[in-house]
């Protein structure tokens, strides 16, 4: 087979290189908090890639690198770990990237990178990668920061103690990385076989023996690799782990092996781990004389003060307000430029084409819906930029241990904080947010009830609500206040008891002990930063943008067809009789008004009937002179509103409204408030907008527009009841509180769980726990004697 | 006997023994905790009920409940 070749018309001279398929495959594994991604990013520059790892939604980076011989290799990012030992399938995926197993591909070699200053416990994964069989390169990162503290590492000692290619590499400076990929070159097509340095003593190595018969054959269980999957099954599997793909023979083989040890009185777990850490201890002294040493001192001093029980706390308040006011204000005008943007390209479209359905599809259908995609953006890159900078500096981890234990009472990680606070913002980002936990299982549970956080999408909807609810004056302005107040800890109470239940129930799974790492600080990697910013964002579009682009167009066109203008009544006829008078001039008034037809223009017509004598114009009295034409042009558009609240009782999403009456009417619902929870779905703000045109005032009205607020108040039902009641008002409250009737929300979940059941599950059950609410509200309040 | 958990800021202990799951055994084992191993307590973190460690120049956070069941000697 030919050498792939290099690939063509290359105009970026930066370090990375676009690989062909079959390049060889190099994996870049490591602890956690290694500088790890730093040197993938260094090696692959511009060529990385964000995918997803098989089944499971864990990020799959791979870029390409030059080798000295000038192959390209294709660079292979796995998430950090302490150790290929797994209890969860999503630890599982360090492993089976490196082992090549399942649908990952073997890699040709493994780049272990070590952090210089945590040495021995980086060593212990170095060897259970060796150990493989797989050609290793260590290369040690944060050298710099061990001479600073006025030591060093023996890299040709170290080489020869472990018998493995190490490189001091400073990835941020490019320092070391040619030698790397030359080291990585020597070995990539070397023979695999076992280390000869260190060995199983023979007493362990008889006693795991009976397990290497039992290792399926899909793992390839020969040379090197029996002996490491036998050790792996030892001290991964248990009765109570995640692995769903499990030969059972497999387990009960381990179980025979431990009870043949216990009952021997062998520990045999410590003692395979104390075989690697005995091979450290001895090994380590000889080319590191940093053991003991202090490298903790600037950390040290920070920490001192970010987790002193007082300041530790104001610092971390301070900090969340600021991340908090950063999404909810700050996006604000980022979102109006968008806003903006999106609407005047569609102006300038529909300059372009003829005014017609074509128009409204490609207006208000296509570029509408990818507007709704649009509008998130400066939300997740303002959240993304302080979560990048949070977990590059190290606070990411304090934040989750100072939340530990609040959050552990209803069964939630304590890094689900973020996203929990995130989701008063938007639920969209905050979903994306999950994904600083490892654990699916976490993920899940925080995605399940990110959305009942009160979001400000609901803020329109509850402005409106409490404004019909509660006049203004004689203290209405403090109700008003305190009601808004409730809102927020109602739906932040009802989200944690919700995660109690569902983290015992639904979403159960086993404990999981709190063992992790206490990063050092340290500065933010801006490039990285900034990559980062930039895959979540195209990453975004790609995957949940599509399902919310089309999302919003089903529910555009749900509200806007059938296209049936005239819905009993010749509302083309009135508008044609009405711009007739319009353009014959307000002389031809007397005539025009016995033609029309519309009621409402009759009436606002005939009250302003002062004579026409439009020769006399001077400033004072042209606004009494123009009634008659203004009174014209307002019965114009309001024949345009009524004609628009028509067409939406006649849409399809009005028929829905309608249909769904009957399920909505003990909740003190009515059809037209059907269709506001219809129109909802798009985003939970158009709720007003759609009541806006149903109730004849115009899409465009906003939540404290006196003019819908009094049309809601004075709104009655045949027999001359009120309809939106305070009661009624507070049930429609609790609904949009509970209900997840955003469907960007749940393209989100669809996109981070990879399947419909998760989505679906959120729907159903907040729609259940909603109308619930809403009934006990509404029924309990008629009860107790509120109308 | 003295537990992980009993240790005040700033003192040094031996690992003598862990108990609970096997699973929290391995992987506190595999972070370097084995039995005859230093660790210097550090701190607790303020409100989420946790001391930080320092073993084998790592620092490692456990919850006080778990540390509860890591048996240590002073010194």
């Amino acid at each position: 087979m030919a050498k792939p070749t290099k690939a063509c018309c290359e105009t970026d001279p930066g370090p990375g290189q676009s690989a062909p398929k079959d390049a060889p495959l190099v994996a870049i594994a490591g602890n956690p908090n290694t500088g790890k991604t730093t040197l993938f990013n260094a090696l692959t520059g511009k060529t990385a890639k964000v995918g997803n790892y098989p089944g499971i939604t864990v990020d799959r980076y791979e870029g390409g690198a030059r080798l000295p011989d000038g192959r390209v290799a294709r660079i292979l990012d796995v998430p950090g770990t302490y150790s290929l030992s797994a209890r969860s399938e999503e630890e599982r995926i360090a492993l089976g990237a490196i082992a090549g197993l399942g649908q990952h591909e073997r890699p040709d070699a493994i780049v272990v990178v070590l952090d210089a200053t945590h040495l021995s416990r980086n060593l212990y994964l170095a060897m259970q990668i060796a150990e493989l069989g797989i050609p290793v390169v260590l290369a040690l990162t944060m050298v710099d920061t061990l001479e600073e503290r006025g030591h060093a590492i023996d890299v040709e000692t170290m080489e020869a103690a472990m018998g493995l290619p190490t490189v001091a590499v400073q990835a941020g400076k490019r320092i070391g990385l040619d030698e790397l990929l030359a080291k990585v070159e020597t070995v990539i097509d070397r023979e695999r076989v076992a280390p000869t340095e260190w060995a199983l003593p023979r007493n362990l190595a008889d006693r795991i023996h009976p397990i290497e018969a039992h290792l399926p054959a899909a793992w390839d269980p020969v040379g090197p690799r029996r002996q490491a999957f036998a050790l792996w099954a030892l001290l991964s599997l248990d009765d109570d782990d995640e692995h769903q793909s499990i030969d059972p023979a497999l387990r009960v083989r381990v179980n025979e092996v431990r009870a043949q040890a216990e009952a021997d009185g062998v520990k045999l777990e410590q003692e395979i781990i104390a075989w690697r850490y005995r091979f450290i201890d001895q090994a380590e002294p000889n080319f590191n004389a940093a053991r003991s040493a202090h490298i903790h001192v600037r950390t040290d001093g920070l920490d001192r003060v970010l987790l002193h029980p007082l300041f530790g706390f104001a610092i971390f308040l301070l900090t969340m307000t600021v991340l908090f006011q950063a999404l909810f204000s700050w996006a604000d005008p980022m979102i109006g430029w968008v806003e903006v943007a999106i609407g005047g390209f569609g102006g300038l479209v529909a300059n372009v084409l003829p005014d017609g359905i074509i128009q409204d599809l490609i207006v208000d259908g296509l570029i509408g819906g990818v507007g709704a995609v649009l509008v998130f953006l400066p939300q997740i890159l303002l959240l993304f930029f302080f979560i990048g900078i949070m977990e590059d500096t190290g606070y990411m981890s304090r934040v989750a241990f100072i939340m530990d234990r609040v959050m552990r009472l209803v069964g939630l990680h304590g890094r689900a904080f973020v996203p929990m606070l995130s989701g008063f913002a938007c639920a969209v980002p905050a979903i994306m947010a999950t994904r600083t936990m490892e654990r699916r299982r976490d993920r899940l549970l925080t995605m399940m009830v990110v959305p009942l956080m009160t979001c400000s999408a609901r803020l329109p909807v509850y402005t409106l609500l409490i404004a019909v609810m509660v006049p203004v004056g004689t203290g209405g302005t403090w109700t008003q206040g305190l009601l808004m107040a409730a809102m927020y800890i109602f739906s932040t109470v009802l989200a944690l008891i919700v995660a109690g239940v569902l983290s015992k129930t639904v979403i159960r799974g086993p404990r999981v002990p709190l063992i992790l790492e206490m990063p050092p600080y340290r500065r933010p990697h801006w490039p990285s930063v900034l990559r980062m910013l930039r895959q979540r964002s195209m990453m975004f579009m790609r995957d949940a943008g599509s399902v919310i682009l089309v999302a919003a167009m089903v529910i555009w066109a749900m509200l806007e067809f059938p296209r049936t203008p005239d819905v009993g009544r010749d509302f083309a006829g009135e508008r044609q009789a009405l711009e007739a008078q319009l353009e014959s001039g307000p002389s031809d008034r007397d005539a025009g008004d016995s033609t029309l037809a519309g009621k409402a223009a009759n009436e606002q017509a005939s009250t302003a009937s002062i004579p026409s004598t439009p020769e006399i114009v001077t400033p004072p009295e042209a606004s009494t002179l123009d009634m008659p034409m203004a009174a014209l042009e307002e019965a114009l558009t309001n024949l345009e509103r009524e004609r628009n609240a028509a067409q939406l009782e006649n849409s399809y999403g009005g028929r829905i409204g309608r249909l769904i009456e009957p399920t909505i009417e003990p909740l003190g619902f009515d059809w037209k408030m059907g269709i506001g929870l219809v129109g909802a779905f798009a985003a939970r703000e158009v709720f007003v907008g759609t009541m806006g045109v149903i109730y004849g005032i115009g899409g465009d009205v906003t939540e404290d527009s006196p003019m819908l607020r009094d049309k809601l108040r004075n709104e009655e039902y045949p027999d001359g009841r009120k309809k939106y009641t305070p009661l009624v008002c507070l049930s429609l409250l609790v609904f949009f509180a509970l209900a997840c009737q955003c469907s960007s929300t749940v393209a989100m979940v669809y996109r981070e769980t990879a399947s419909w059941r998760w989505p679906t599950f959120l729907v159903a059950y907040t729609f259940a726990l909603a109308w619930i609410a809403s009934f006990i509200t509404y029924q309990g309040g008629l009860l107790l004697g509120f109308t | 006997m003295l537990q992980l958990s009993d240790l005040t800021p700033d003192s040094f202990a031996r690992l003598v023994s862990l108990e609970g799951d096997r699973s929290f055994q391995r992987r506190l084992m595999e972070m370097g905790f084995l039995p005859g191993t230093r660790v210097h307590m550090i701190r607790r973190v303020p409100l989420g009920g946790l001391i930080e460690l320092e073993v084998r120049c790592c620092r490692v956070t456990l919850r006080l409940s778990e540390a509860a069941r890591v048996q240590v000697a002073l010194g």
